[in-house]
C-alpha cells in the first residue's frame, strides 16, 4: 500500500480531545453503546485513535489496532452485543476525522479529500476486521454450547451391580459418539460392569452412519470386556434400519426392561415376585 | 533385547505387559507364547495390557495373531485391563480384534478361561485340581 502522506497524522494529533468528544457524540446520537458506561467509551475511543494513529502514519492498519479491535470485538460478542454496534462503533470515527480534515485543509480542498479518503479506507479496513473476528467469537461461543449440550445429554446410569444403561438422545454425530464413547468407557471401567444396555429410544434417526457410530461404540466397549445390548429400537427406526440393510449384530431388545432382563439373567441373577402380581 | 515373562498359573498362561511393546519384543512374545503353550498344555492364554498406554496396528495385529496362534493350539487367549483410550484408538483404526475375547480384569479373564476349561476339559488331568 502506498505511504500515506503525514497529513492525517497531523491532523488527528493536533485535534485529538476534539475528535474524541464528537466520536462520542455520534455514538450517543446513534443510540448505540448503552451499554457501557461514557469513561469506558472514552477509554476505547481513545486507544483505538491512538492506534489509529499509528496506522495512519505506517500507511496501513498496525498490528496493536487489528489486536484491540479483535480483542474488543470478542469481548462485546461474548456480552452479547449484535455485530451493528460493534461496527457503527468503527464507522462513527469517519466523521469526526473527515469534519477534523476539512477543518484543518480548509484552503486546499484536494489535499483535504484525500486525507478523508485515505482514513475511509482505513475504516472499511476495520469494519471487515470487526465482521471477521465477531464470526470468529461466535464461532467460539457456539463451539462451547455444543460441548456443554453434548456433555449434558450423554449420562451413563448405573442399573445395577456390573449393568450400566446409556440413554442416548438426540442425534449421533461423529463428535458426539467421541463423548459418548469415552464417557461410557470411563464409566465402565469406574464401575467395573460387564454388561451396557445403550437405549436410542430418544434418538430420531438411525442412518448407517448412526449405525456405524453405534457399532463403534459396542466394539470399543467388547474391547474393554462389557458386552453391550442395544434396546429401545422403535418400529419405524427398525422398518427404516432393515431396508437400509443396517445389521447390529449385537443382542437387541425392544424395550430397557427387558434388555435389563436379559443382563440381569446374563450374570445370573433373576428378580422375583414377593407375592403375585396384582395382589 | 528385552522378552516378557509368560507365568503359568494353573490351566492358564499368564502375560502381564508392563513395559512399551516394542515391535521386536511383540514379536518374540508372539514366538514364545506358542512354544509355551505346546510345552505346557495350557487351555488358555491371560494377557494384561492396563499398563499398556499406547497401541498401535502393529500390536493390535500382534495380538490378534497371538490369538489365532493360540487357538489352533487349542487355547483361548483373554485380553483383559485395556484402557478407555487404547480401545477408542483401536476402534478408530478399525481393529475391532473379533477373534480376541476380552474381560475388564485379570480376575474376570481367569473365570471365562475357566469356564473354558469346565466345558471342553484339559489333556493334563494334573493341572486341574481334583481335591
Amino acid at each position: 500500500m502506498a505511504r500515506r502522506p503525514a497529513g492525517l497524522v497531523d491532523i488527528i494529533a493536533a485535534h485529538e480531545d476534539e475528535i474524541i468528544r464528537q466520536w462520542q457524540a455520534e455514538l450517543a446520537s446513534n443510540g448505540s453503546e448503552r451499554r457501557l458506561s461514557a469513561r469506558e467509551i472514552e477509554t476505547q475511543c481513545r486507544s483505538m485513535l491512538d492506534a489509529f494513529r499509528e496506522s495512519a502514519e505506517a500507511g496501513q492498519a498496525s498490528e496493536r489496532l487489528h489486536d484491540l479491535l479483535a480483542g474488543m470485538t470478542r469481548t462485546r460478542a461474548l456480552q452479547g452485543f449484535p455485530i451493528s454496534e460493534t461496527v457503527s462503533f468503527v464507522l462513527s470515527l469517519k466523521r469526526p476525522l473527515a469534519d477534523a480534515a476539512i477543518k484543518a485543509l480548509e484552503r486546499q480542498p484536494a489535499a483535504a479529500l484525500r486525507e478523508v479518503m485515505a482514513a475511509g479506507d482505513l475504516i472499511d479496513g476495520l469494519v471487515r476486521n470487526v465482521t471477521e473476528a465477531f464470526a470468529r467469537a461466535r464461532e467460539e461461543i457456539i463451539l462451547h454450547q455444543q460441548q456443554e449440550i453434548s456433555e449434558l445429554s450423554t449420562p451413563v446410569v448405573k442399573l445395577w451391580d456390573g449393568i450400566l444403561a446409556l440413554p442416548l438422545i438426540g442425534t449421533l454425530d461423529s463428535s458426539r459418539t467421541q463423548v459418548v464413547m469415552e464417557n461410557l468407557l470411563q464409566a465402565i471401567v469406574d464401575e467395573g460392569a460387564q454388561m451396557t444396555i445403550i437405549d436410542i429410544t430418544g434418538v430420531p434417526t438411525v442412518d448407517t452412519l448412526v449405525a456405524q457410530h453405534l457399532l463403534k461404540t459396542i466394539a470399543a466397549a467388547r474391547l474393554m470386556g462389557a458386552e453391550c445390548i442395544i434396546s429401545g429400537i422403535r418400529p419405524q427406526i427398525a422398518q427404516t434400519m432393515v431396508h437400509l440393510g443396517v445389521e447390529l449384530s449385537v443382542v437387541s431388545k425392544a424395550t430397557l426392561a427387558e434388555a435389563l432382563g436379559y443382563a440381569l439373567a446374563q450374570s445370573g441373577r433373576a428378580v422375583v415376585a414377593r407375592r403375585p402380581a396384582g395382589g | 533385547m528385552d522378552r516378557i515373562p509368560i507365568l503359568k498359573i494353573g490351566p492358564a498362561l499368564l502375560v502381564t505387559i508392563q513395559v512399551d511393546l516394542h515391535d521386536d519384543v511383540a514379536m518374540a512374545l508372539e514366538e514364545d507364547l506358542g512354544n509355551r503353550i505346546v510345552k505346557s498344555g495350557a487351555k488358555g492364554v491371560l494377557i494384561d495390557i492396563s499398563a499398556l498406554e499406547i497401541v498401535d496396528s502393529f500390536i493390535g495385529r500382534t495380538l490378534a495373531n497371538i490369538a489365532g496362534v493360540a487357538r489352533l493350539l487349542d487355547a483361548e487367549t483373554v485380553v483383559v485391563g485395556m484402557r478407555p483410550a487404547v480401545a477408542i484408538t483401536l476402534v478408530e483404526l478399525g481393529l475391532s480384534m473379533p477373534g480376541i475375547r476380552t474381560a475388564l480384569d485379570a480376575e474376570r479373564g481367569m473365570a471365562v478361561i475357566r469356564a473354558r476349561i469346565a466345558e471342553v476339559g484339559t489333556a493334563d488331568d494334573h493341572v486341574v485340581d481334583k481335591r
